[in-house]
């Protein structure tokens, strides 16, 4: 047992779970501004799957990771754009309009890689973005090599967190949104536009989704499969609800959730508890729904999560 | 002029045929432009894409093969839907369905009269039952169906390729697949030298059978009440928790007999690509049936035709397979769109009012 610890909790663990929970913090934070708002968006698995798509090839192109990473992000925010004319403008229902967008985002993230890559023997790679000690922070011992020697994007997705928290409740950006979410008939009384707030709060969710998709390109693998997401778009959902709709718990959640992820990956690789390597990857999936299962009960949801907003309907 | 929605009161009866058709034509519209920026003439493309289909005697059965699947997934969704039991899980149920009927089928000791209609019971009944939890979890706990069915499709998929990978493996495979089933377990064959097995004719009788359910039971009725309108159900006496679970049963046991169709007709064990999405694709299916059974067939019949026609049309214009995929993802978008005039119309207002 001790030796299993020992094996474990190395500083090279507590850093892995960072840098694993980089996309999920990005992607989390993402979820949150769209349904404060009072949208579900299911197209989260879609969406993060496009702007891997889009970030790789644009990056594989130009040479230039900043690029792939600003076109990841404008092929979310063009995608939940089009949930928000889906589920703002028209009214449709939010879950299946999210599950259309995942289709679809997937479908032409599939299309698109083999029109522009064919079926080549070896996987096209990238020079993937290599981690950036910070001065100073870094010498510390145990925390400098944890936290200040990562890649510039999980900085900006810890920085994420707390700009998050100041524009949803010390702005009054981030007040007429979260109104909009629990009262919308209200904020429209007090002349808050209704649609534009949902619409502003879906493709900021897109932009992040994406930025989250390009990350386990550019960062995690170096290469895009059509595995590349597998799932973790998903988990984001239910890291919201973990989260209570609020971006600490939320970011905490992520890294909670990073923790287990990191664990069964050691586990899988020292081979000190001999399991089908599959029984590893289903944990994280099978921890989510039983937190979902003691969460959910007393979660409280913006109020009109799910609802469409109509003028004339009162 | 302007114009304004209204809500309508009675949707006209040949908007079922009228809507579903408008999508798939704005689909292939919308999708032409792929297919145009992958240097393919649009008109040979998606000929090759539809004509291969039905070009041949055994083309024309095989899309009816390869419709099987995705009728049984369809009315799964469209069951569920019809609740808002948000069942976006057929594929993991499927899944379940297919082992069952796999590990059924390969057991020695059971007489050999019997192993058909035990596999198709087997997988219904592991398609209910991997289908309960979520429904449970909704019911009991209150978590979000869409994600715990989601999750659930993974965790299935992860059960399989782990026994797949260990416990289950033939042995006498250099691939992840389970032992063959035994000879007398394979469905029968309704058509010489085609593939139309058994399964196929299940599929094409549930789905009547689904539709005298939903239109002529008390329970078939009380799926769509509690659908349409949980409070009045709620005050009509209707328990909504009974009927969230009743409905989850019966659409997972029909995604599970998707499972027995392939394992039974087609491959004769389970493998790791034993569904390529089905579940998936029944989600659209569903919706452009406007979830209604007869639909479904009709539904699954075109993306039969488009999902295996999509490799014919690849191998002759070198336009991405994938186009497939977008298809399905358009026309589940343009189909929602449609929806709206199901309950609104609009009306052209002039300037006097």
């Amino acid at each position: 047992m001790e030796e299993i610890i020992s094996q474990i909790f190395q500083v090279g663990f507590f850093a892995a779970i960072i840098r694993i929970a980089t996309p999920f913090v990005f992607a989390t934070i993402g979820e949150l501004f769209a349904e404060r708002s009072g949208v579900l968006n299911l197209g989260i698995e879609g969406i993060m799957m496009f702007g891997a798509m889009t970030g790789f090839s644009t990056a594989y192109f130009t040479s230039s990771l900043w690029l792939g990473i600003l076109a990841a992000m404008l092929t979310g925010m063009l995608m939940a754009a089009l949930m928000g004319f889906l589920t703002v403008s028209l009214g449709l229902s939010q879950h299946v309009s999210g599950i259309g967008i995942t289709m679809l985002s997937t479908g032409f993230a599939f299309f698109f890689y083999r029109l522009i890559f064919g079926q080549p023997s070896t996987l096209p790679n990238i020079k993937a973005f290599t981690p950036v000690g910070i001065p100073v922070l870094k010498d510390i011992p145990w925390i400098g090599p944890v936290l200040f020697e990562q890649t510039t994007l999980t900085y900006l997705a810890f920085a994420v967190v707390p700009l998050a928290a100041f524009l949803l409740y010390k702005t009054p950006w981030g007040l007429n949104l979260r109104t909009v979410g629990e009262n919308p008939h209200a904020a429209d009384s007090a002349g808050v536009s209704v649609s534009a707030m949902r619409y502003q709060g879906l493709i900021i969710s897109g932009a992040l989704m994406g930025i989250a998709g390009a990350f386990l390109v550019m960062v995690q693998f170096n290469a895009f499969t059509f595995g590349v997401i597998s799932g973790r778009g998903w988990i984001c959902i239910a890291l919201v609800v973990f989260g209570q709709w609020g971006p600490w718990k939320s970011a905490a959640g992520a890294l909670l959730f990073a923790m287990i992820d990191a664990l069964q990956l050691r586990l899988q690789a020292s081979s000190i508890i001999d399991l089908p390597y599959q029984v590893f990857l289903m944990m994280p999936f099978v921890l989510t729904i039983v937190t979902m299962m003691l969460v959910s009960r007393n979660a409280r949801a913006p109020s009109a999560l799910l609802i469409p907003f109509r003028k004339e309907e009162r | 002029m302007a114009f304004r929605l209204e809500l309508r009161e009675k949707t006209p009866i040949w908007f079922n045929i009228v809507l579903p058709l408008s999508a798939v034509m704005a689909t292939l519209l919308l999708c032409s432009g792929l297919v145009a920026l992958a240097g393919a003439n649009v008109f040979h493309a998606y000929s090759e894409l539809f004509l291969s289909a039905v070009s041949s005697r055994f083309n024309l059965v095989e899309t009816f093969v390869k419709a099987a699947p995705l009728i049984f997934t369809g009315l799964a969704v469209a069951v569920a839907f019809r609740a808002k039991f948000w069942n976006i899980g057929a594929e993991g149920q499927l899944l379940a369905g297919a082992m069952a009927a796999a590990y059924i089928g390969g057991i020695e000791s059971l007489p050999s009269f019997s192993l058909v209609p035990l596999m198709i019971i087997a997988s219904a009944l592991a398609g209910a039952g991997w289908a309960m939890l979520p429904a449970i979890l909704r019911t009991r706990f209150k978590v979000d169906d869409v994600v715990t069915t989601l999750l659930l499709n993974f965790v299935m998929f992860y059960v399989m390729t782990a026994l797949l990978d260990g416990p289950w493996k033939d042995p006498l495979s250099g691939y992840p697949d389970s032992p063959d089933i035994r000879m007398d377990a394979e469905f029968p064959i309704l058509l010489h030298a085609t593939r139309l097995h058994l399964g196929v004719l299940l599929s094409l009788l549930a789905a009547p059978m689904v539709w005298w359910f939903i239109r002529r039971t008390t329970l078939g009725f009380s799926i769509s009440v509690v659908g349409e309108n949980p409070s009045a159900s709620a005050y009509a006496g209707i328990s909504i928790t009974r009927i969230l679970i009743y409905t989850a049963l019966i659409s997972g046991s029909l995604a599970g007999l998707a499972g027995a169709g392939e394992v039974g007709g087609l491959h004769f064990q389970v493998m790791s690509g034993i569904s390529p999405g089905y579940g998936y694709t029944g989600i659209v299916i569903a919706m452009l049936a406007r979830l209604n059974p007869i639909g479904v067939v009709l539904a699954a019949l075109f993306f039969a035709v488009v999902v295996t026609g999509a490799e014919a049309m690849s191998r002759a214009t070198g336009v991405p397979v994938y186009l497939a995929d977008v298809i399905q993802g358009t026309a589940l978008v343009t189909m929602l769109i449609a929806q709206l005039f199901t309950t609104y119309r609009i009306r052209t207002l002039t300037t006097q009012g």
